[in-house]
């Protein structure tokens, strides 16, 4: 069993890779009978050679649960400080199926979070992407949008919000707007360095074959930058996610990150727990949705 | 008649430093429509910026370049470009980045999809046309960059070491491939290369470069090219004839070297 899992994690990292079909299937062919697994001596430094052990993995994760649930059991923990599994399962339970915490049900918690995000997010893909695409292109817009990125990048996110509930008051507004810069600054520097990344061949080649500036930048340019795109896009969803959560702790009623600050009021430490787990997985979810686009829509990613 | 006119051209680069290269200096040939030259010299003797230059992409600091009478200013589409590797669309198939030019020119999508076609199979890869840019060997990648340059029917042809990264025998089959080409589409053709076995067999024309400032040492007419169609590629290249050659070429690149070395260690 252990030898299975290990003998197909070492595919994924090591020969997944490989250049032509061919070499592919002929490299796969010794790890499908593990008789005959290629041994290697020298796996200390060569990371695709660390794979870690699912087994291993899910005993953690067992032991910690299981660990938590006893202690729970025992009554070695004080419940209000440090709820168990028992506990934040009912506080759970209670939230998803009526609004009598704080008159909002979870899933309206996790929609308002949600659309906040999608909002920030997508605006700032929506300017980030041609700003950064600009950079990479024209001495102008270089020239005009480099003070300003190298400013205000390094800011963090949060640090906009008194200026922003000063300008646009407590509401949604100064939430997705800073959303938004957090997204922004990082779409532009990931298309502008998607843009610099083109192989000055690939442009030379299009030039030659009579491809105009407009027609460059959307057959050429625009796919070589793609890939980094994909990746800023990934980065930037996760920076939004933490982002809103810390935001919504300030003069929010719904979204998650309000639903566990009011929940910490009350001293309804499950709410949190549970509250910490869903941000948890909604953050894991959005990174692997993300990842299934990358694979879906840039295959090539990688490849030149 | 001659396509290619190349008049006292001079390129310097300025360094940062305010120091220049001469990377060519004073470099004039004529180069007659359906000939196929190819250029040989060491590293850092001005190849690929002479060939930069013709294909339109740096603009000289002294004389000039016409192809076809008209002077050359920028890229065109009569001079087709093929690169050493990674110039291929790797997110476009390989039918795709072959009617990349036409598609660009609005050509007719019937026409197109016919010429691709045609082109796949001159260049051995009909059955290939839906196949992704990665999953294909080096060698195969070149044979698209050759079609996708011949889907444009460019006048002139510029090859920055083609075959540069291949393999010796895949090297040795598409030598016999570009051979067929020049042959079958009566292009002209501009060659760089390091192997000085494939400057003399795939040359018409050749050029012997010297470096600093980069310049056209020795030219020769070559008939090895022509009876490369007929005889055979192995033979021919260990014919005594082409040995000759061979040692004579190889020498003089030997000397410059050495004098490259030898002015490299007085300036130290
Ligand atoms: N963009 C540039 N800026 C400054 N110097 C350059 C530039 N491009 C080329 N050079 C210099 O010009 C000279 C000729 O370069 P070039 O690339 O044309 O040589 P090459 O014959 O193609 O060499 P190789 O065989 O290595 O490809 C070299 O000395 C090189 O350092
Ligand atoms: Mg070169």
């Amino acid at each position: 069993m252990a030898n299975k899992f290990e003998s197909t994690e070492n595919l994924a990292a090591g020969y997944g890779q490989g250049k032509d079909g061919t070499k592919l299937i002929e490299r796969r062919r010794p790890n499908r009978n593990s008789g005959a697994v290629a041994r290697k001596t020298v796996t200390f430094g060569d990371g695709s050679a660390v794979t870690g052990n699912r087994n291993i993995s899910l005993l953690t994760a067992v032991g910690l649960f299981v660990l938590w649930a006893v202690a729970e059991q025992l009554n070695l923990t004080d419940p209000t400080f440090f709820p168990g599994p028992v506990k934040t399962a009912e506080e759970f339970w209670l939230v998803l199926t009526t609004d009598s915490f704080d008159r909002t049900y979870l899933h309206q918690h996790v929609l308002a979070s949600l659309q906040r995000i999608l909002l920030g997010f997508g605006f700032g893909v929506l300017f980030g992407v041609p700003v950064g695409l600009a950079m990479g292109l024209s001495n102008a817009a270089r020239a005009v949008f480099d003070p300003i990125i190298e400013l205000f990048r390094p800011v963090p996110p949060l640090a906009f919000i008194p200026l922003l509930i000063i300008w646009f008051g407590i509401g949604e507004a100064s939430k997705v707007i800073m959303l938004f810069f957090a997204a922004f600054f990082i779409m532009v520097i990931a298309a502008r360095s998607g843009v610099l990344g083109v192989k000055l061949s690939k442009v030379h080649a299009a030039y030659s074959l009579g491809a105009s500036k407009t027609q460059i930048l959307r057959n050429v340019i625009l796919p070589n930058a793609l890939p980094e795109i994909f990746v800023g896009m990934r980065v930037a969803l996760g920076v939004c996610w933490g982002t809103l959560v810390a935001a919504e702790l300030i003069g929010a009623d719904q979204g998650l990150g309000a639903m566990i600050w009011q929940a910490r009021t009350f001293f309804r430490n499950g709410i949190v727990v549970f509250g910490i787990i869903v941000i948890g997985l909604i953050g894991v979810l959005l990174d692997q949705l993300m990842r299934k686009a990358e694979e879906r829509f840039i295959p090539w990613r990688g490849r030149g | 008649m001659s396509t290619l006119n190349v008049d006292k051209l001079g390129m310097t680069y300025e360094l940062p430093n305010n120091q220049s290269v001469e990377a060519l200096k004073d470099v004039s040939f004529d180069l007659e429509s359906g000939r196929i030259l190819t250029l040989l010299g060491p590293s850092g003797c001005g190849k690929t910026t002479m060939l930069n230059i013709i294909a339109g992409f740096l603009s000289p600091t002294a004389g000039t370049v016409s192809v076809a009478g008209s002077r050359v200013t920028g890229p065109g589409q009569e001079r087709g470009m093929v690169f050493q590797q990674g110039a291929l669309f790797e997110w476009l198939n390989v039918e795709q980045n072959v009617s990349f030019g036409p598609r660009m020119n609005g050509a007719d999508p019937t026409e197109t999809a016919a010429k691709t076609a045609d082109l796949l199979n001159t260049v051995g890869l009909s059955g290939f046309g839906q196949k992704a840019i990665y999953e294909l060997s080096g060698g195969m990648q070149q044979r698209v960059a050759l079609a996708r340059c011949l889907a444009n029917d460019p006048e002139l042809i510029l090859m920055d070491e083609p075959l540069g990264a291949l393999d010796a025998l895949t090297r040795e089959k598409m030598q016999g491939l570009i051979l067929e080409l020049w042959d079958r589409t009566g292009k002209t053709i501009i060659l760089v290369t390091h192997s000085v076995e494939e400057a003399l067999f795939l040359g018409d024309r050749l050029f012997v470069m010297a470096p600093r400032p980069g310049r056209i040492e020795r030219e020769y007419d070559l008939p090895f090219a022509r009876l490369g169609l007929t005889e055979d590629p192995r033979g021919l290249k260990n014919s005594p004839e082409f040995v000759e050659k061979r040692e004579e070429i190889l020498s003089l690149i030997w000397d410059m070297e050495e004098e490259i070395m030898g002015r490299d260690g007085e300036a130290a």
